[in-house]
């Protein structure tokens, strides 16, 4: 099945070119915000906002750019997408904001944002760059959210904070696991997720 | 014009900064009504979930806070209420807390609930990561803790950041900050298994030692200006209600 170019752009991060478990981008926050569910779901719509958007601006921006200054001119369009960001979740979503607290001001540090803008927003048309930033947030999310899933749920036994292991089997002699709420089981994770992925795509091999 | 000068990298970065400034300053001016709004609200919910007070959906948390706040006022470390030219409201316990002892504004908001009227306290410190904080509700013998709540900037999810859920706060119920003798011991956070030379305590969060010890310390150095306070209203109360403790004194 050939898929048009434009969907293809939009479709081959969430697998074939993910970000986080291809080309090892932004793992930092992948372990930061992954212990629960529900700031993992919030980082990957802060993410994919931030990095559409950032790459529409430096698309519409790349033939009047100073090569010289280019880094700096992307770092500040992506650091005041971060603080509208921030303000428009202190303003409507209170209660997120509080939980994220410095996770949202490191999007500006998360390297596949930069990664996107220096590979591809500077050499395509904005309509591009636009699906190319959805993709590659929802490719990061993607990975987010299934490191985020497996951490909570054997962690603390719930999921959206809601308990989902039954009361039966703590009294059982069931424990969660503790040290899966530490970052360091993050990192394990996301190399599971690696290993089932690389079975799967055997031109990924190296 | 030539990108690649120096004039026009200059003007380019100018205009930049200029344009990136002014649409932040815009967004910050238009969201900033809601946003102290919501800060304001967010204090209520907290001071009123120490009183173990908690708003169903789609009640708002400013009428049930006028509801049951009746009054607040700001107390010196003396005991006496003072006039400080803020709102017990507006005290910022953050700062209040760098302040010495005797310098420091301390608010008190009472309550009205339905078991009768409640003290609340404000109380910070500082945790692992950052700043911990909460309200301290009290029974009307300025002694016996009535509800607690606390929450915490940036502790460790699943250790230190225990002390916000329910299991760590309600243990706070019932506990007294006075030993027998009338001496102000504040409330100890000990590891299970052991026990304080004297005064109350609650079981600390296994894994979250440094926090839970943060706990311990905020509520005895935010609690400790109060005692005056507090004995006041243990030695004004009616006689009926009076504990056989306040006979030895």
């Amino acid at each position: 099945m050939k898929l048009s170019k434009s969907l293809q752009t939009l479709i081959n991060p969430l697998s074939k070119e993910n970000p986080v478990i291809v080309q090892v981008l932004g793992i930092c926050s992948a372990l930061a915000v992954t212990a629960k569910l529900e700031p993992a779901v919030v980082m990957t719509i802060s993410v994919t906002a931030v990095l559409a958007f950032s790459n529409v601006i430096i698309s519409l921006l790349r033939k009047t750019i100073p090569t010289s200054i280019r880094i700096i001119v992307q770092l500040v369009v992506v650091a005041a997408l971060v603080v509208i960001v921030d303000q428009v979740l202190k303003a409507f979503a209170y209660d997120v904001s509080k939980q994220l607290s410095v996770f949202i001001g490191l999007i500006i540090t998360n390297c596949i944002i930069m990664g996107r803008l220096e590979a591809f927003a500077l050499n395509n048309r904005p309509y591009a760059s636009f699906l190319d930033g959805v993709g590659n947030g929802l490719g990061y999310g993607i990975i987010l959210i299934i490191v985020a899933f497996f951490r909570e749920l054997l962690g603390s036994g719930t999921l959206f904070g809601i308990q989902v292991i039954p009361q039966w089997c703590y009294d059982h002699g069931y424990v969660n696991n503790g040290m899966m709420i530490l970052p360091p089981m993050a990192l394990i994770t996301v190399a599971c997720i690696i290993w089932v992925h690389r079975i799967k795509n055997k031109d990924l091999q190296e | 014009m030539n990108r690649q000068s120096n004039t026009y990298t200059v003007i380019y970065a100018v205009i930049l900064v200029l344009v990136v400034g002014v649409t932040l300053s815009l967004v910050y001016q238009a969201l900033r009504p809601s946003q102290e709004e919501n800060i304001a609200n967010d204090k209520r919910r907290q001071i009123l979930a120490a009183a173990r007070i908690v708003p169903e959906d789609g009640e708002s948390i400013s009428t049930l806070f006028n509801e049951h706040i009746r009054e607040s006022f700001i107390l010196n470390d003396k005991g006496e209420k003072t006039d400080a030219g803020v709102s017990a409201f507006d005290v910022d316990a953050a700062t209040e807390s760098q302040k010495p002892a005797s310098e420091r504004l301390l608010p008190v908001f009472v309550c009205k609930t339905d078991a009768g009227e409640k003290y609340i306290l404000p109380v910070y410190g500082a945790g692992l990561w950052g700043p911990i904080w909460g309200y301290v509700a009290l029974d009307a013998d300025g002694d016996t803790v009535y509800g607690a709540y606390f929450a915490h900037q940036g502790e460790t999810p699943g250790l230190g950041a225990e002390i916000e859920k329910p299991k760590f706060q309600n243990q706070f119920e019932g506990k007294t900050l006075f030993d027998s003798e009338g001496n102000f011991t504040s409330i100890a956070v000990v590891k299970n298994g052991q026990e304080p030379k004297s005064g109350s305590f609650v079981h600390a969060i296994s894994g979250g030692t440094i926090t839970s010890q943060g706990v311990q310390k905020m509520l005895a150095s935010s609690l400790e200006p109060y005692a005056p306070f507090l004995k006041s209203l243990n030695n004004n109360r009616p006689e009926d209600t009076k504990a056989d403790k306040a006979i030895g004194k």
